[in-house]
Formats: structure tokens, sequence, C-alpha cells
């Protein structure tokens, strides 16, 4: 069931509703649809097996595609060359707003397609064929007359397809696929249990200059699903849905020279964010490989604690207040449910995800076995996620919020714990699934973790449980923990673990989280040592040393502009900017990032699109603006006094 | 008629019977959410539906059990089985007639039709069947549920 003319990672787009995203080729096919939620099962899995159901839009005819989001929007545009024309197809996952006056009801979640012809004439194809439970179940498909197509089966989820183009049943393999990705054969793959199944269905419609069609797909939950007009009921949901993301974009206080990828950035993170409870995913995607055809293949759709910190303050310094409260009481609620011992990675809602198990009947993104689904990091052991938590809390009070008593007593309980637990190994902030270590980051997280709760304390955030002297000692063996074992005089760097030599690109992140000052004598050794050792080609691997997985993944993208942020902070502005723009310029057509670029290739490797990676990205963009002397402008709200309020 | 009755058997009945159906739904045994289809004829807003279709249902459920004690009453006998029979009888006619409701519903679509101008609920289809080829046994057995506790507690008078 290999399929190696999968699209490429960055061929792909994103669109969503922050409950949930699809993502789209450059083909016009959705091969990737998860519902009602980011981690359920998937309707449209064929990013992982082309068996596992796709929706695809397209010219029937070879093609070539140029793409982009309407400006300050996540919605996505489409434009196929054809020979005889050109058409243009806008993708949308419409908000869940409804327009003033209108009586209409709100669908759980609606892909919106509308496909215009701009020139010439062009044929164009729909097929739309779900499958259910990642693949293994087709849709039963009824016809419900004008009220559309019904797809379901004996489970809760159930979708409803609306189109003007007219669609007829077909059987497996026999699509009629003239176009694919890179404008010629296709790209189907075909469909390896589907033969004669009732759940696809095609149609064909020729298109001539000025004309417009739609297709509507809308899935519910257990419930009736709700079925949508067309026409300018549609446009008008269209226009409703690109004017909400601009409106909510309109918060951002960046002002630096790297406007549009911060602003893209954004928009990727406020995607992934979950409005029910706050949280915010790490990716959209499960099992997209980090090293090609590899074996590293991990379930993304989960919310990591190591990304906190560095997410809540780019949410509050770039304007995102009430995303930043919403993060931090996701982050409260959801470690309360595990105190005084936190989790490495939560669900949308704060639970322990389900354990990880494997799908052996997906054949994997381009043959990349496994494909997991929950994931087993949730069982390992990290300690910098207590200085992660406790540096967000100390972002959000300082920036105006105030803790309640029971938010302030949890933290009082992390700072214990961290003072108890800190002599202990861990896995480190990779998750590495090796034996535990003593690893540098991890011990400098921790001193972090204590430095914020004493400065939460001078701000009358929170009590101690033990005296300031307690916890100023423990401070201190930490620092002479760290200087006799994790400081390598030979490297004149800090290094990955204690007594070892390795490099670690975590480490940067001890001059940028307030353990060492960015500037120091060790801080620029360690940056000269991360680049000796880990650069290639202006990007940054993570680390090169064993990790007990098979085969080599690639640079990992926030490390770079860890790097970028790092130099800004040391003054050094014009390296800061040329890192910066090393590392943004693997980003796809559509400003978009995955986890690791492959150096060689600089293909994308690793889930898509990656919180991390742009966190990481609007972070050292806020921090080369503000050594250029152009901090973000002022926050219009501070937390606490959020008066509007928009969620989709 | 012992009104009593009919207001407490008919009220229990009501709930056990609509948090039957929650499950069914929960579990993917059917979509018919009685409460969501009749709160959204009286509201839009999705989130307000479900509540004022919760509280309509209940007050429907209640209205349906003075029907039962008028029909124990004439039959002379009030016992589970014969509420079993006016379960039936009452889901039967409830998957008969929902499929009509399409042309009175203001928010829900018509297979003829369509939503022409703004978004709707699909349409139930015959015997409820597009919300799930289990809808008719769950909903029977929902019905079967609700007669069965009317039936075995109310007294006659």
């Amino acid at each position: 069931m290999t399929d190696a003319r999968a699209p490429a990672i960055e061929d792909y787009a994103v669109i969503g509703d922050c409950r949930t995203a699809a993502l789209i080729s450059r083909g016009g096919s959705i091969d990737w649809l998860c519902v009602p939620r980011f981690d359920s099962p998937s309707v449209f899995g064929a990013l992982l097996d082309p068996g596992a159901g796709r929706f695809v839009v397209r010219p029937t005819t070879p093609f070539e595609t140029t793409r982009r989001y309407l400006p300050d929007t996540n919605v996505l545009e489409t434009t196929f060359r054809c020979d005889t024309g050109t058409v243009r197809l806008t993708d949308a996952m419409t908000v869940p707003a409804r327009p003033e006056g209108s009586q209409g009801l709100i669908p759980g979640h609606e892909i919106l397609r509308r496909v215009e012809c701009v020139d010439g004439w062009v044929e164009i194809e729909v097929l739309c064929e779900p499958r259910f439970e990642y693949g293994r179940r087709a849709a039963r498909c009824t016809d419900m007359g004008a009220a559309g197509l019904l797809f379901d089966d004996d489970g809760t989820e159930a979708l409803v397809l609306m189109t003007d183009v007219e669609m007829k049943p077909v059987a497996g393999g026999d699509d009629g696929c003239g176009g694919s990705d890179s404008g010629g054969g296709s790209d189907a793959g075909g469909s390896s249990n589907a033969g004669g199944s009732p759940s696809r269905w095609v149609g064909r419609a020729r298109l001539t200059a000025g004309a417009v069609r739609y297709v509507s797909l809308t899935t519910e939950h257990a419930g009736p699903v709700t079925v949508t007009p067309l026409g300018e009921a549609a446009d008008r949901r269209l226009a409703a849905t690109a004017g909400w993301w601009r409106e909510w974009l309109s918060d951002c206080a960046y002002e630096g020279d790297y406007g549009a990828l911060v602003r893209r950035s954004m928009l990727v993170l406020k995607l992934l964010a979950f409005p029910p409870s706050g949280a915010i995913l790490a990716a959209v995607t499960t099992s997209l490989p980090e090293s090609p055809g590899g074996a590293r293949n991990w379930d993304y759709r989960y919310c990591w604690l190591r990304d906190a910190s560095m997410t809540l303050e780019v949410l509050l310094h770039l304007g995102f207040v009430h995303e930043g409260e919403s993060f931090l009481a996701w982050l409260l609620h959801t470690t309360r449910l595990t105190r005084p011992k936190l989790q490495v990675l939560y669900d949308v809602y704060g639970r322990t995800p389900v354990r990880e198990k494997e799908l052996d009947h997906l054949a994997g993104y381009r043959g990349a076995r496994p494909v997991r689904i929950g994931n087993g990091a949730v069982h390992q052991v990290q300690h910098d996620i207590y200085g992660e938590l406790l540096r967000a809390a100390r972002s959000f009070v300082e920036a105006g919020g105030r803790l309640d008593r029971a938010e302030a007593r949890l933290l009082a309980e992390v700072g214990e714990t961290v003072c108890s637990q800190w002599r202990e190994p861990d896995q480190g902030i990779w998750e590495v699934r090796n034996p535990m270590r003593q690893w540098t980051y991890s011990k400098a997280m921790c001193w972090v973790a204590l430095d914020c709760l004493l400065a939460l304390h001078d701000q009358n955030a929170l009590p101690l449980r033990r005296s300031r002297d307690a916890i100023e000692a423990e401070m201190r063996a930490i620092r002479e923990a760290i200087d006799q074992h994790g400081w390598s005089e030979d490297r004149n760097s800090y290094v990955a673990w204690f007594d070892g030599e390795e490099a670690d690109a975590a480490t940067l992140i001890l001059g940028l989280a307030g353990y060492e000052d960015p500037d120091s004598h060790r801080m620029r050794g360690t940056l000269a040592f991360v680049e000796a050792q880990l650069a290639e080609d202006g990007l940054i691997r993570r680390y090169t040393f064993d990790d007990g997985q098979p085969g080599r993944e690639g640079a990992f993208g926030i490390c770079g502009f860890w790097r970028a942020e790092l130099l800004a902070r040391q003054g050094r502005l014009d390296e800061a900017s040329t890192a910066f723009e090393r590392a943004c310029a693997d980003a796809n057509d559509v400003g978009l990032f995955a986890e690791q670029i492959d150096p060689q290739t600089g293909g994308m490797l690793g889930n898509f699109p990656q919180a991390f990676t742009h966190i990481g990205l609007a972070s050292a963009a806020k921090e080369i603006a503000r050594a250029r002397g152009r901090p973000s402008r002022e926050a219009a709200r501070s937390p606490g006094n959020t008066e509007a309020v928009r969620q989709p | 008629m012992n009104v009593t009755d009919v207001l407490l058997w008919g009220g229990i009945a009501t709930v056990i019977m609509t948090a039957v159906l929650e499950i069914g739904m929960a579990l993917g045994w059917t979509r018919m959410s009685l409460p969501y289809i009749l709160g959204t004829i009286l509201t839009s807003n999705r989130r307000l539906a479900p509540a004022l279709g919760m509280g309509l249902h209940f007050v429907v459920g209640i209205g349906f059990a003075f029907g039962y004690a008028l029909a124990f009453q004439r039959l002379g006998a009030a016992n589970g089985w014969v509420g079993a029979i006016l379960g039936v009888i009452h889901a039967l006619v409830i998957l008969v007639l929902l499929p009509f409701m399409a042309g009175l519903h203001p928010r829900m679509a018509s297979e003829d039709e369509g939503p022409v101008a703004r978004p709707a609920l699909q349409p139930p289809g015959f015997f409820a069947l597009h919300y799930g080829r289990r809808t008719p046994v769950f909903g029977i057995l929902a019905h079967v549920l609700y007669g069965v506790i009317i039936g075995a507690f109310y007294q006659l008078v």
C-alpha cells in the first residue's frame, strides 16, 4: 500500500475552525480531516494511506498550481492553470459565527469549497470518499435528494455533501482523475479496500469564464447533520469567515520587519487553539515521519507543557491576551488534575491521552510505518516542564493577570515538587526513549522554576510552602551541580547531560529563560558549540547523539529560531536577522512549517503545521524587533480586562 | 385519571427515555436527538436549542403520559405489558410522522427543496433512517421503556 507519490509535506496547506483542521494538497485534495476534534479518528486519511479517504476538487486535465491565503486569514486560494483556462479554488472551514439577523443553524463543522473559472474553460472534478475510523470503515451513502448526499456508518459521525455539481457513485479506482499535484497522472493511488464502494462519489462540470460551483461538506457528531445552502449564501459564509480571521488578527501588536511571517504564525497558532478549553495543540497530524520512510512517527495532536511559557509570552506580548488567558487557564486546570506532579502532555481537555497504539492497517506517509495514535511520552518524566509552568505563570502575572487562590496553591505545590525532584534523572525535553539521564537543560529549568516561584511570591501572587532561604539554598545547589557537571571547560559550553560532551540545542534556552545572561561568556561559548556541532547548511539539529531510534532526523525548526533570538539578545543584530531569515527560508509557499527540515533537500519532515516552530518564529521576530528598538505596541487589553471575546 | 401518577411517572419515564436516547447517540447507535430537533423549532441558536428542546421534550413527554393514562383507564388495565404495547405504537407514530416534520419544522431541510436560503437540519428520511440504520429499533426501544415505566407504576382510579 506504499504510495511514493504522496504529496510532499510542504505541498500541504491547512484550513480549520479551531476545533479541527484539514490538510489540502496543491492538487486540491483534502487528505487529512479528523472530526469532531483534532484528536478524533480521521474521515479523510489519504495522507497516511491512499485508501483512507479523501475529498478532491480539481481540474480533470494537467495543471500548474499557485496558492496563497487570502490576506490575514486562514482561507486558502488555489489557482489551477490548465491549457484551456484557469480556475480558482477557495477553501475554508467556515467559522461557526452566525451572520447578524440570520435564522440559519450552525453546522458542527463545514468545509466550504468554491471553484470559479477565471478565464477560458476548464472541466473540474469533485471526488468525495470519506472513510471512518482512520480508514477502517467505508461510509454508507444515502442520496437525500435536494438535501444532499449523506455519508454515515454505524458510528457517531455523519457527513452531508451539498454541491451544484452532479454527483454519481463510482466503482473503486474508477474515479477518472486526470490531474495530479504535479499536473500529470493521478495522485489517487487507488483505494486499497474501497473497490466498488458506494461511498465514492464523483461529479464533473465544465466551467467557462465567470462560472462558479460550490461544494459544501458538513459534519456532525451524534446528532442530525446541518445542511447548508450554496450560491450567495455560501459566498456570505466565506466572506464572514475571512472577515472573522481578519478581525481576530487586527489585535496583532507586532511592528517589526517580519510582519507577514509573524501574522501567518499567529494565524496558525489560533487555528491550533481549542477554544472550549483554551488548549493549543502541537500539530494537526499524526505520524508524519521525522526521517524519510522511517519509524520516528508520533502523534502530535496533543498539548505539550514544554511549549507553555514561550507560547504564553508570544500570545501576551503580541496582543492576544484572551488566548493567553485561556491558555493559562487550561494549563492550570490541566495540571491540577495530576498535581503536584505534571505530565508531559495532555489532550485538549486536559486529560491523559489514550495509550499509544499502532494502526497496522495504514501504509503510513510514503510508507513510513508504524502509524501511531496516542503518545507514549505521556508516561515519561521531564523536569523541565515545572520551569515552563511557573515561567508561564510569571509572564501572566507580570502582564497584569491575577492568580486565584487554588492556582496559587497549585503553583506553590509545584515548587515543592521541584525541590524534592530536581536531583532525579529524567527523559529530558526531547523525550528520548532511552534510560533516564541527568539532563543539563532539565536542571536549569528547575532553577528557573524556583526563580519564578520567588518572583511570584515577591509580587504577592502566591504563598511559599518553605522559607525563602531554603528555596534559595536549593537554587544554589542546582547551579553548583550544573557548574560542576553540566558545563564543559573542554567544550567551553553547556553540554546535553551531566559529565557528557554532547551538544544539545536546548541549552540555548538557558540564555533565553533567565538562567544565564544571554551575552555571558558561557552563552556565547554554548552558542558557538551548538553551531559547530549541530548546524548544517544554516539549520540546527536538536542533537546528534544516539536516541535509541532508527534513522536520522532532520534539523529541528524551532532551534534555528532559538539561535536567532539568542543572537538578538546578545546584540548581534545582523547575525540574528541572517539566522532568522535562514530559518524562515524553508517555509512552504504559504508560510507554514513542519517540525523539522531535511538539510539535504530542504523538504519538510515531521508533523505539520507545527505550533512549536511557529511559536519560535514569532518569539525570535519579537526579540529582534525589540533589540532594534521597535518593540511590539502595547496590547489593547491586559489579562483580566478582556472585554471583547471573539471565539469561533 | 390519576393526575399525580401521570405527572410523577410521566416525568420519570421521560427523563429515563431521554437519557437512553442520549446514551444511544453517544454510542453511535442513532443521531435522532429529539431535544435538538424540538429545540431548533424554537431557536436557531445552536447552544440554546438543546436546552430549550430538552424542556419542550419533557413537557411533551408528560403530555403523552396523559394519553397513556387515558388509554389505561379506557382499557381498564395498567401494567408494564400494556405500557409496552402503547410504547411501540407511540414510537411507530413518531417514526412515521417525523419525515413529514420537514414541511412543518422551520429549520429542517426538505429532500425535495433542500436548504434554499439558510443552513438547516438534515431531513430524517423514511422511519428516520437518515439518522442511522438502528434508529427505528432504538426509537422503539426507548419508547417501550417509557411505556413500561408508566404502565407499571400508574394506579388506575
